[in-house]
């Protein structure tokens, strides 16, 4: 028996003072115990959700939803399902959040270079941009674009109008919709193709500058690849294109293309806010490049603007691209304030009105989660491998 | 965020096993030594706080009906303001004890959100505000209008049902708060704000300039609201189902707050047993016998406090309606104690 039980002890220490195996046996106890507990944890969730009669499962998704979005990418009506009303706002989301970082990056660059210039006016009015707008609440910025801003321009009878065509009133700005007839298909293969050209010619110009270092002038010849073939094809296929005018009707604008103010008050706060942290990141990015380089970029006869572009940005850049993917995520993580102001983003009509309407509220946080998850995930991944190719490489 | 904190809490009480029975509710009342009541964020005359900060109106009176029942004292209530949105995740997380908040009973409601209606404190309907000038008589007349309202109601339901059976176009814009919905209305966002029509005239006050406001004619739905319990304790379902009805009694006999001293010795044997001086009724429900005289006694019976809330004695002067008793043509009617 001892004999036994010492044999045992005896390999069993052998075994754990492997370091290797040791490491492997504590992570796969780890991952043994959190599965259980999350198993444990959904089966008492599952029963309690039960024994309390509260409705559980995923069956909501193919149910009538019956509520009505005000803002809607693809055709949804009020019979359209719970599920749809998912992909509505989530795409709701996606839109802000796209077109927030796009205007919040071009804006915070264009501020974190303005406070550097040696313009004392312009370097203290960015200065002042980024201190009151990064220290006031982003909620109150929603509210205020929200209700004082957008919320005080006139009804849609005395609508603000450019030149008849576009209207700008508290219901939102209306514009022309473009409408394409046939033969709009042969403009767009021309565009296609006039800008395949231009790559084309844009890489050859280049293998030609590497190769012998002589720079070819190619702008004329790009806009003119681009331009030129679509505009002839338009002109040879009767200009298929019309537009949808927007028509003032009972209450409202029908018809053309409208931006709704809810979009608009949320799209302005999240990019002025997140434009101030990223004009500080852009900042701080081209301060941490060592003085020596530019000035060696002078002493090369490198004119400023040049030497901001070819020498400055490209290695600020490296220190610029990780904390700005943070701002990205908060980009998009604070578009979940819409509901203050109702606009129907992801969060709003998900976790807010759907969960409401349904009562599933375990599902749809969980859902919700995981949603945003994902999201700040994928954004973090497109970063890092842009943060990759930016990275020094050595020679 | 309420809303998140609501659900992590069920989270947190479900994930634990189901072995442990739950406490009755009325057990759990009686050690906190309160009543924990859900009621709306500010709806003048059925749940706002007043100058002085204390919670009136139509549904915190059943509140504090419930607690004379329980404690004889009307004031150990402790509120809960909440919106459409987090009403029935604080009731299911066990947040607070009973909902009063101006909800309507629906179906889903009663079914799958694991809650309990205990009765119809106020037959109300859904109706729409629009400016004067507008120039609009009727609902009808609203196509194409943007219309602002409430998530997380019957109100967004609705709404949807009344402009697509009549293909009529409107755009909806729902905001998360009473106030939100009101100021977007206000600021000309929308030429229609829709709710039930007894919060149509509540929050009319709340707008700059009342008189502008006209409410049109149309009740697009039926809203019976009423107090929502949990599935699943018998005994809190009855004893909340039975103030309102001991109101609706006490109103049916002639029993109110100033006359009930002098009616415990009435020889009429209805009043007899509303009052507890015959039988033992209130004991059948967990609660003293003397529960009917305390309710009564603290906060009067159903045509005061509708009076003193909503009706001609208070602000808003709505007509009792349909809310009149069964006797005098309306559909309040509360069954027998006996
Ligand atoms: N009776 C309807 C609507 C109730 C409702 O919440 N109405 C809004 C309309 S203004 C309200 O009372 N809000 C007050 C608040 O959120 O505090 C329901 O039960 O869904």
């Amino acid at each position: 028996m001892s004999e036994i039980a010492d044999a045992g002890r005896r390999k069993g220490r052998s075994l754990l003072d492997n370091p290797r195996l040791r490491a492997i046996l504590v992570q796969s106890l780890l991952l043994i115990a959190i599965a259980s507990l999350a198993w444990m944890l959904i089966g008492n969730v599952r029963t309690n959700l039960a024994s309390r009669n509260i409705a559980s499962g995923f069956g909501f998704f193919d149910v009538t939803a019956g509520f009505a979005i005000s803002q809607t990418l693809i055709p949804y009506e009020e019979s359209s399902t719970y599920g749809r009303a998912f992909v509505v706002g989530l795409l709701n989301t996606l839109l802000v959040s796209a077109i927030g970082i796009v205007l919040a990056t071009v804006l915070g660059f264009a501020v974190g270079v303005a406070r550097l210039s040696s313009n004392m006016l312009l370097s203290r009015l960015a200065g002042a941009y980024v201190e009151i707008l990064r220290n006031l609440p982003l909620l109150f910025q929603i509210l205020f674009w929200y209700l004082a801003v957008l919320g005080t321009l006139p009804g849609p009878r005395q609508s603000l109008s450019l030149a008849g065509e576009i209207f700008l009133n508290n219901r939102g700005v209306f514009v022309p919709k473009p409408l394409f007839a046939a033969g709009s298909g042969a403009v767009a293969l021309a565009v296609v193709a006039g800008s395949a050209l231009a790559i084309i010619l844009a890489i050859w110009a280049r293998r030609r500058r590497l190769a012998t270092g002589k720079i070819i002038a190619t702008g004329w010849i790009t806009l003119a690849l681009v331009l030129v073939p679509p505009a002839v094809t338009f002109v040879i296929m009767g200009a298929p294109l019309s537009f949808e005018r927007p028509e003032l009707k009972g209450f409202n604008f029908d018809g053309g293309l409208r931006v709704v103010p809810e979009f608009l008050a949320l799209l302005f706060a999240l990019v002025t806010y997140t434009a101030a942290y990223i004009a500080e990141i852009v900042r701080a990015g081209i301060l941490a490049i060592p003085r020596g380089q530019t000035e060696a970029a002078y002493s090369l006869g490198l004119r400023r603007g040049l030497t901001l572009r070819l020498v400055v940005v490209p290695q600020a850049m490296r220190v610029i691209v990780p904390p700005l993917t943070s701002q990205y995520l908060n980009l998009i993580k604070n578009s979940s304030l819409a509901a203050a102001i109702g606009y129907p983003d992801f969060f709003y009509v998900f976790a807010g009105t759907t969960l409401n309407q349904t009562g599933q509220a375990i599902e749809i946080i969980a859902i919700t989660m995981a949603v945003y998850l994902a999201i700040s995930l994928v954004t973090s991944a497109l970063m890092n491998w842009y943060n990759r190719r930016l990275a020094l490489r050595e020679r | 965020m309420k809303r998140l904190v609501c659900a992590l809490l069920i989270f947190a009480g479900i994930g634990v096993p189901a072995s442990r029975v739950e406490a009755a509710v009325l057990d759990q009342v009686k050690t906190k030594g309160f009543l924990q009541c859900g009621v709306s964020q500010g709806i003048p005359g059925f749940s706002a706080p007043d100058d002085k900060g204390n919670w009136t109106g139509l549904d915190v009176d059943l509140c504090r009906a419930i607690a004379a029942a329980i404690f004889n004292d009307p004031t150990k209530v402790k509120f809960s303001p909440l919106s459409a949105k987090d009403r029935f995740t604080a009731l299911q997380s066990g947040e607070i004890d009973v909902l009063s908040r101006n909800t309507t009973w629906t179906l889903s409601r009663d079914t799958s959100l694991g809650l309990n209606f205990t009765g119809v404190i106020y037959y109300d309907g859904q109706g729409f505000m629009v400016r004067q000038d507008k120039k609009v008589n009727s609902a009808l007349e609203l196509s194409s209008a943007s219309v602002c309202t409430q998530t997380g109601t019957t109100t967004e339901l609705n709404v949807a049902d009344f402009f697509r059976s009549r293909k009529m176009k409107y755009e909806i814009i729902a905001f998360a708060t009473a106030d939100e919905t009101v100021k977007a209305y206000d600021s000309g966002r929308c030429d229609v704000f829709t709710t039930d029509v007894s919060q149509l005239n509540a929050e009319k006050l709340k707008l700059a300039k009342p008189a502008d406001h006209i409410i049109l004619p149309e009740i697009i739905s039926k809203e019976p609201l009423g107090p929502v319990v949990r599935q699943g304790d018998e005994q809190w379902f009855d004893i909340v189902k039975w103030t309102l009805y001991a109101m609706i009694n006490a109103e049916e006999m002639g029993v109110t707050s100033k006359n009930v001293a002098e009616m415990t010795k009435s020889p009429n044997p209805e009043i007899k047993r509303l009052l507890g001086t015959e039988g033992k009724f209130g004991e059948a429900l967990g609660l003293p016998n003397d529960w009917a005289v305390r309710i009564v006694k603290h906060i009067g019976n159903y045509g005061e406090i509708f009076d003193r809330n909503v009706g001609a004695g208070s602000k808003l002067g709505i007509d009792r309606g349909l809310n009149r008793l069964w006797s005098k043509g309306g559909l309040q009617y509360a069954p027998p104690i006996r």
